[in-house]
């Protein structure tokens, strides 16, 4: 049975609603970190901001902490509620979300990281026209994964999980015009291996938005898509007829 | 695929769970009324041999009026009616050649409260059988160890099996009628909200109980606790208003409802 973002307020407990709402708000507030850290982070790269760098660099902890809070919240909902059906997903789903959004924010703090290498590189770094256009993915990729949650919306994370194939195929590209580059200049390796560095963690941005969204589909209608083969996948998180 | 495996509506036409073989017992299109108020309305469900099969539902709803029809206890009950069939085994429980006292033994049942009789733990035990058999006192006497030992009492009774059974702790008391009931041998054991009265402890007890009979006879369990359902069931069947509104694997129901009624009724939600 699909649920809807309302599902969850309409307990006879009013308490228990409560907890479930302030998980979701919570998680939402994690995204929205996590967004804003990768956002900031490709932006200090490409407008060699190493101040800004810094910032994202030293933000990691408070994504650290929050996924902390939240699954702590998400300990006492199991141990004090025993929840089941789609309120059981839906603790599952935060707290394997707040896994994917706290590795996201890895991925942004060694952007950061790599910007700041690069930024103390004189020379001209290659590959960022590369770096702009997968992070213009990857970030579409990671607030639609982010907004299906919201809306517990399937069809939009399905778009996400298709995009991660787009994606995955943008990078093995970049991967070899940067791999040209360095052919081409010797002198260019240690940056165009930042760059690489970069790319890498955003395919991997990439690949936990993707996650995010299969954890849609399972609190949404109690499938475990993981590790399922994307050309079945349409058929099976399609609406089921009423 | 996963639709085949639930019986929708039990107006619908009965969807095969099981294959017949693994049917203990088989309720098809049963309605129950007292007093021309129906109770119960076609249910038509099977309960898979050597499993547990959970009846949940809220109160009034009728789970424990059909435990009850499967045991017959209607019968003296002028006011209730019914119409449908049950069959154990394949035999029909109505049927002019099965006798009520031979599908009780058969078909044992368990109450809320522990109801031993006033009588010592040995003679408890004993009195189902001597109503079935003549034994001679050493057969009798292992009879009555082997059904105190499936019970799991065995060791806290067996140096005082002649004090008043009135003496144990209601848990013990509970585990003592579920030895009295296995002493005969059943096929089926209904039990009726068996641990509602009894602390957390000794319910879990009863659980484990639960579960290691399983390997000897078929158990059906009728529970307000959904969590105790969850624990001890292999399938649920959840009852509302006197109709089967979702039957399935207790894994499926409790994590991925087919119907919204029973997702609010297992999560708690106003209906």
């Amino acid at each position: 049975m699909d649920i809807t973002s309302d599902t969850h307020s309409t307990h006879i407990s009013r308490q228990f609603n409560q907890e479930l709402e302030e998980l979701k708000t919570h998680l939402m507030a994690m995204g929205g970190m996590v967004e804003k850290q990768v956002q900031d982070a490709v932006f200090a790269l490409l407008e060699n901001d190493s101040r800004l760098a810094e910032k994202v660099r030293d933000n990691d902890r408070q994504v650290n902490d929050l996924q902390i809070q939240i699954d702590d919240e998400c300990t006492r909902v199991l141990a004090r509620r025993q929840p089941a059906a789609s309120d059981l997903r839906l603790v599952l789903a935060v707290i394997r979300a707040t896994s994917d959004l706290e590795r996201i924010g890895d991925e942004a703090s060694k952007i950061a990281r790599n910007a700041l290498t690069l930024s103390e590189n004189s020379n001209t770094v290659r590959g960022l026209v590369e770096v702009r256009h997968i992070s213009e993915h990857v970030r579409k990729m990671l607030r639609d994964s982010l907004t299906a949650f919201a809306r517990f919306d399937t069809e939009l994370a399905m778009q996400v999980i298709r995009e991660d194939e787009f994606v995955d195929g943008e990078y093995g590209s970049a991967m070899r015009s940067l791999m040209t580059f360095m052919m081409e200049d010797s002198r260019s390796i240690t940056s165009v291996l930042s760059v690489m560095w970069v790319l890498r963690a955003l395919e991997r941005v990439g690949d936990h938005a993707n996650n995010l969204a299969e954890h849609v589909v399972y609190l949404v209608k109690g499938l475990d898509i993981r590790h399922t083969d994307p050309d079945t996948l349409d058929q099976q998180a399609a609406p089921k007829k009423s | 695929m996963l639709a085949s495996r639930h019986v929708d509506h039990a107006n619908q036409a009965p969807v095969t769970l099981f294959p017949a073989e693994q049917c203990c017992l088989t309720i098809d299109r049963f309605s129950l009324a007292y007093a021309g108020k129906s109770a119960l309305q076609e249910l038509t469900l099977q309960v898979p041999r050597h499993r547990v099969t959970a009846f949940i539902g809220p109160s009034g709803c009728g789970k424990s009026t059909l435990l009850r029809a499967i045991n017959r206890l209607h019968d003296l009950n002028e006011s209730v009616s019914h119409s449908g069939d049950i069959t154990l085994e394949g035999h029909n429980i109505h049927a002019a050649d099965m006798k009520v006292t031979e599908l009780r033994r058969r078909v044992g049942m368990v109450f809320q409260t522990p109801n031993p009789f006033p009588m010592s733990i040995y003679e408890n035990v004993a009195f189902g059988l001597r109503l079935q058999k003549r034994l001679a006192k050493r057969q009798r006497d292992d009879v009555i160890e082997w059904a105190l030992t499936s019970a799991a009492l065995w060791d806290e009774v067996k140096d005082r099996l002649h004090r008043s059974a009135w003496q144990l702790s209601g848990g013990q008391q509970q585990r003592l009628v579920i030895a009295r009931t296995l002493a005969v041998q059943p096929d089926v054991l209904l039990l009726d909200e068996p641990a509602s009265a009894l602390d957390p402890i000794s319910t879990l007890k009863i659980e484990e109980l639960i579960r290691n009979l399983k390997s000897q006879l078929t158990l059906v369990l009728v529970t307000h606790n959904m969590q105790q359902a969850a624990r001890v069931s292999d399938y649920t069947a959840f009852l509302q208003q006197g109709e089967l509104v979702e039957y399935g694997p207790t894994d499926h129901v409790f994590t991925n409802p087919r119907l919204q009624r029973t997702e609010n009724y297992i999560t708690g939600r106003m209906a």
